[in-house]
């Protein structure tokens, strides 16, 4: 798995995916930070963060849909299956290296923080809790869009199509957070908010820690990663 | 060593293996020949845990790659037909990774050194694989099934895209391999096993229609006696005078010939040397003999031979299901 994660994540700043997704990054959190914070002279963090947790829609596909597709498409797969390691192995050392740039990107946007310190500190004292909480709720909303992303590209040869689909499925669950509120039977509302990735991190914005949040993220990303092992798994009974 | 038992493959309703069994024992090297579809990389990509079969059994070293596939795995080094190459890897990057993957535990400079050495890549073990060549990515192929030193080797098409010295220095490398490794290659070239492999397994349509020892096969190739023999002399009367022949079967004019004369096809009876009459004829009538080539059959005829009779017994009727190993 070591390998493989090593293999992974070198690969990402051996081609330009791993640039053009750092670059696009942090020109989009740079722009969106600039104006929910400093432009609105608020030192809270939370619009950003919900901006931002919408940006991924659009983000983080970039960065998943090249992981199994690729190998499919240019039958290096051939070379991981038939070597003595074990299809969760692959996955994870493929996940983990996808969350592993994200989490370098977000570890870097950090920095905009100082300059809440610098400009925001007369009219609101920063929240070092609600801050910290907001980063984390980005992170683990990131983990589960990183999952959902690696699962498709397994199940297809085409980045353009893998990119396309992990969109597709990420709109629905940021559909289903602007507009549950709309829909009328209780049911259906209380179903979408169950898989809504959206409705759980507001506590953690808040500065307050939400342990069945946790869980629940870290249960939804594990949902697909097993998923993607299991078409790893299946892809010799083709 | 490799035992394959009863293995089917069905693709959809394509049925790539009907029903294929065979052993490879210890320190053999085995080829495998068929036309294209006929079956081959797919036995090759169930024997080395790749695919899954529809139904039928195959192990390595004793060990069943589907119940025990993690130990199987580390038994075998396999270059697929399509090399699974990094492109934007460098070379002793790709290969150290390989290593890694193979959770290998020889000494990691003396061994990749020693395999860049053997298929002569160590000249461009710095560059980036998706510039190099189609040749040394092939190289880079048989390399990266080198790692670790297993002791089970299956090459799909090895010397494909190599030029001619480089496929001489490749089967030399596999026929090495052979003292103590055992090797499946497979390949459409049939001089290729005729000079590295021991046996000969041939696939055509996912069934296994032969599996002889290459002498036999060589031996049974070259028991019909046929040459090809260049005269200097006029083309009809020549032909003519060859047909008269005692012991000529089939003589014909190949249409080929040049300044030194013309070009004919003779085949002699079975158990009759003809070349001393031929002389003598050819010598008493003023026609001088150019050239005289003994062609034997080729492997190419007889694989095109052995290929047809498997293909008219099926479709024989009354014979349908019928068949020999
Ligand atoms: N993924 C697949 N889906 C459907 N059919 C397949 C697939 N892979 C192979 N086949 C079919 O299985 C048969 C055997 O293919 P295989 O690749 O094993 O042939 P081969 O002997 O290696 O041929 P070649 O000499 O061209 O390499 C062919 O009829 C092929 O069309
Ligand atoms: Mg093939």
């Amino acid at each position: 798995m070591t390998a493989i994660f090593k293999r992974e994540l070198r690969s990402y700043f051996s081609t330009p995916l791993g640039y053009v997704f750092s670059a696009v990054y942090l020109a989009v959190s740079g722009f969106l930070f600039a104006l929910l914070t400093l432009r609105a002279s608020s030192s809270d963090v939370s619009s950003y963060s919900s901006m931002m947790i919408f940006g991924f829609v659009a983000l983080l596909p970039l960065l998943t849909m090249r992981s199994f597709s690729e190998e499919k498409r240019l039958k290096t797969d051939a070379l991981l299956l038939t070597s003595p390691v074990s299809a969760t192995g692959i996955v994870l050392g493929k996940y983990l290296a996808s969350l592993t740039v994200f989490a370098g990107n977000l570890l870097l946007s950090c920095v905009y923080i100082i300059s809440l310190g610098k400009y925001a500190a007369e009219h609101s004292p920063v929240s070092p809790a609600r801050t910290f909480g907001c980063f984390f709720a980005m992170f683990l909303v990131g983990a589960c869009f990183i999952a959902v992303g690696t699962f498709v590209s397994s199940l297809t040869e085409n980045q353009v199509v893998a990119a396309v689909g992990t969109m597709a499925i990420l709109s629905f669950f940021a559909a289903i957070a602007l507009f549950n509120g709309m829909i009328d039977s209780y049911a259906i509302r209380t179903v979408l908010s169950w898989i809504s990735l959206y409705s759980r991190f507001t506590n953690f914005t808040y500065g307050m820690f939400d342990f069945a949040a946790l869980l629940y993220y870290l249960s939804f990303a594990a949902v697909f990663v097993f998923l993607t092992v299991r078409v790893t798994e299946r892809r010799r009974w083709i | 060593m490799i035992e394959v038992r009863n293995v089917f493959k069905q693709y959809g309703n394509v049925t790539a293996l009907d029903d294929v069994s065979f052993t490879v024992n210890e320190g053999e090297i085995v080829g495998f020949l068929g036309p294209n579809g006929a079956g081959k990389s797919t036995m090759m990509n169930i024997v080395t845990g790749y695919l899954s079969s529809t139904s039928g059994e195959a192990s390595v070293c004793g060990i069943d790659v589907l119940e025990n596939p993690d130990e199987a795995k580390k038994k075998i080094g396999y270059l697929p037909e399509q090399p699974p190459l990094y492109r934007e890897m460098k070379v002793s990057e790709y290969l150290n990774f390989v290593y890694d993957l193979k959770k290998c535990t020889l000494n990691r400079k003396a061994h990749l050194d020693e395999i860049m050495a053997v298929t002569k890549i160590a000249n461009v073990k710095g560059r980036v694989i998706g510039n190099l060549s189609k040749g040394y990515r092939q190289r880079v192929g048989i390399a990266q099934a080198l790692v670790g030193n297993p002791p089970v080797m299956i090459f799909d098409e090895p010397t494909v895209g190599l030029d001619p010295k480089q496929i001489i220095e490749i089967r030399n490398l596999i026929r090495n391999l052979g003292k103590n490794h055992t090797v499946i290659l497979s390949t459409h070239i049939l001089s290729e096993v005729r000079s590295v492999c021991d046996r000969i397994l041939i696939i055509n349509e996912g069934r296994l229609i032969a599996d002889e020892k290459t002498e036999n096969i060589a031996r049974a190739a070259a028991s019909d006696r046929k040459y090809t023999v260049k005269v200097a002399g006029p083309r009809r009367d020549v032909l003519r005078e060859l047909r008269a022949l005692n012991g000529v079967r089939l003589a014909e004019d190949t249409g080929d010939g040049d300044a030194d004369g013309a070009v004919f096809a003779v085949e002699a009876e079975r158990g009759i040397d003809i070349r001393k009459q031929m002389f003598n004829m050819l010598a008493a009538k003023g026609w001088p003999i150019m050239e005289l080539t003994p062609r034997g059959m080729s492997l190419e005829e007889v694989f095109v031979m052995i290929t047809d009779e498997d293909e008219r017994r099926r479709t024989a009727p009354g014979t349908r299901g019928g068949r020999e190993g």
